[in-house]
């Protein structure tokens, strides 16, 4: 089975399906490695990827005031078990443009192997970008991901991001996202990670709003299991009048696991608000007596909860 | 069952729930001081009693929660020892409880919560009873969105989906509003027409009078118990008749 197709194969674990990639009116990039196996592109979007030995670098380009109809479709991973992939990309949405970006992350066999991720994103005036990044992974863990991300928000623009990492044990997950956002533009990062066995995952998201009514929302929901570990940090900083924001982390404990939530808001302006809320614990006690009083076992009233709360 | 005696056969109707000197404490406080109580199969029986008289502890202790284990007494259901049986065992008899305060679930829709993975059942019909509209209700969460008043509604139409054999009810008819009361007698009434008995924890009076028998709790015991009009008198009463306020303090006011 060739790279294409082995990553192909394990799409619908991410909610994709490989007929995308033969499809000419969805834009695509598949890259294998520091290896580019796939592309098309859409009217209205211009999509630069170069090979190189230490990286895939590309550029992605929504033209102003283009509405791209269908998802663009990124994939990266690696079909083999150790390697390495660094990817630095340069994305930017152009006044008014909107588009939504599928971004799929694919190590179905990693045992040893590392996926970096440095990506800048810029969002024009009045423009919309969706960017969900889905990950899968075996069940060795071993991975070293580091998706780091600096992202700016335009005057009246949005930017919605959600991240999961549902299926597999990764090894070791770094998040990086710093979100600046400008007048009236909105920024909604949510994130959804399962994680088992010895994984270790830091997540440090921040959203600053510069501009006024700028609205920032950072949402988290982690499920540890076995001996996994957690660090999350959610940062959300006002600087002008009307600016709104809010951080709200849960975190659910179960086996060995641990975990930590460090929410942190700074208001520098005294016509800004900024909330949060956290929880870390075990599964919500009431809602499992109401489950099991209706006929669950312990396990499947957990598997309910856990699933609701990831979705 | 059947007995016979001098070559008469007679019927003997055993209660689905039989409490007998049932004693909780928490801390140096007893919560529920040797209380008995029956219930028959397909009886509606109605629990009045002031806050704090122990409801809501019995209704826990008989579902089997955490923390809820008697210090005396037993308690057999349809003739199975049910303190011996953990919450989900309770549940697989056909005792189930609608909470008061009902938990919110983030993510689980409706429909999800009303059929728990049983792909073959049906949710609408129990929205349709507790008058909620299966085309906008079903899809909803179980979250902070829904009102009190929903969530209650959703709760006792998640105990209508499972035909329990014995619905334990605590006030369900907290929250909901003068209107939507007859949506909640008419879930009682429905899960009676399904052959369950019904424990109907309330304040509420005229919910209290729809049931076949009552009782009024009073200081974690059970003080009175009969017809429900009775027992509903007895209940508006200032003072308890039986112990005059000296053994278990109630005074209504």
């Amino acid at each position: 089975m060739s790279e294409l197709d082995e990553l192909a194969r394990v799409l619908p674990m991410v909610g994709a399906e490989p007929t995308i990639l033969a499809d000419e009116q969805i834009a695509h990039v598949v890259g294998h490695g520091h290896r580019i196996l796939s592309r098309r592109s859409v009217p209205g979007l211009q999509l630069d990827v170069e090979e190189t030995p230490e990286a895939l670098v590309g550029k992605m380009t929504i033209q102003a005031g283009v509405t791209i109809a269908q998802p663009i479709h990124m994939c990266f991973g690696l079909a083999h078990p150790t390697g390495s992939q660094r990817i630095q990309i340069d994305v930017f949405v152009e006044e008014r443009a909107t588009a939504r970006v599928l971004s799929h992350c694919l190590f179905p066999v990693a045992t040893a192997a590392e996926h970096r991720m440095q990506a800048t994103i810029a969002v024009g005036p009045g423009a919309s970008l969706t960017y969900t990044e889905g990950h899968y992974h075996g069940p060795h863990g071993g991975m070293l991901v580091l998706p780091h991300a600096t992202v700016k928000i335009g005057k009246g623009a949005r930017y919605f991001s959600d991240f999961s990492l549902l299926s597999g044990s990764v090894g070791n997950l770094d998040i990086d996202y710093l979100v600046e956002v400008e007048e009236d533009g909105i920024a909604e990062l949510t994130a959804k990670i399962f994680a088992h066995r010895t994984d270790q995952i830091m997540l440090k998201e921040a959203v600053i709003l510069r501009g006024e009514r700028s609205r920032g929302l950072i949402k988290t929901r982690v499920v540890l299991e076995d001996e996994a570990r957690a660090e999350i940090t959610g940062i959300t900083e006002a600087h002008a009048r009307g600016a709104r924001g809010h951080v709200d982390c849960m975190e659910v404990v179960q086996g060995r696991a641990h975990a930590s939530a460090i929410p942190i808001v700074r208001v520098f302006h005294p016509e800004a608000k900024v909330t949060h809320e956290a929880a870390i614990g075990s599964v919500n006690k009431k809602e499992l007596e109401t489950l099991m009083a209706r006929g669950l076992t312990p396990e499947q009233a957990i598997e309910m909860i856990v699933s609701g709360i990831l979705r | 069952m059947h007995k016979k005696l001098r070559g008469v056969v007679w019927t003997v109707t055993l209660p689905l729930l039989d409490i007998r000197n049932l004693t909780f404490t928490a801390g140096d406080q007893r919560i529920l001081d040797r209380l008995g109580l029956t219930i028959d199969p397909g009886e509606i029986h109605a629990l009045l009693g002031a806050n704090g008289s122990g409801k809501t502890t019995l209704a826990y202790l008989l579902m089997g929660c955490d923390g809820y284990v008697p210090t005396t007494g037993t308690v057999m259901f349809n003739g199975a020892d049910l303190l011996s049986l953990k919450t989900h065992e309770r549940a697989k008899l056909g005792l189930t409880l609608a909470w008061q305060e009902p938990a919110r679930f983030e993510g689980l829709t409706i429909r999800e919560y009303l059929t728990l993975g049983r792909t073959s059942l049906d949710p609408e019909p129990a929205l349709l009873q507790v008058g909620l509209d299966p085309d906008r209700y079903l899809n909803r969460r179980v979250d902070k969105a829904l009102s009190g008043g929903e969530r209650h509604r959703v709760e006792l139409a998640s105990v209508l989906s499972m035909k329990p054999t014995l619905a334990i009810l605590d006030e369900p008819t907290a929250g909901i509003d003068m209107l939507s009361i007859s949506h909640i007698i008419n879930v009682i009434r429905v899960l009676k027409d399904h052959g369950g008995a019904v424990l109907l924890i309330t304040h509420q009076e005229e919910v209290a009078a729809i049931a076949d028998s009552a009782s009024q709790l009073c200081n974690g015991r059970i003080i009175f118990s009969g017809d429900p009009a009775h027992v509903i008198e007895h209940f508006r009463g200032r003072t308890c008749v039986r112990c005059d306020g000296e053994v278990c303090g109630y005074v209504r006011t």
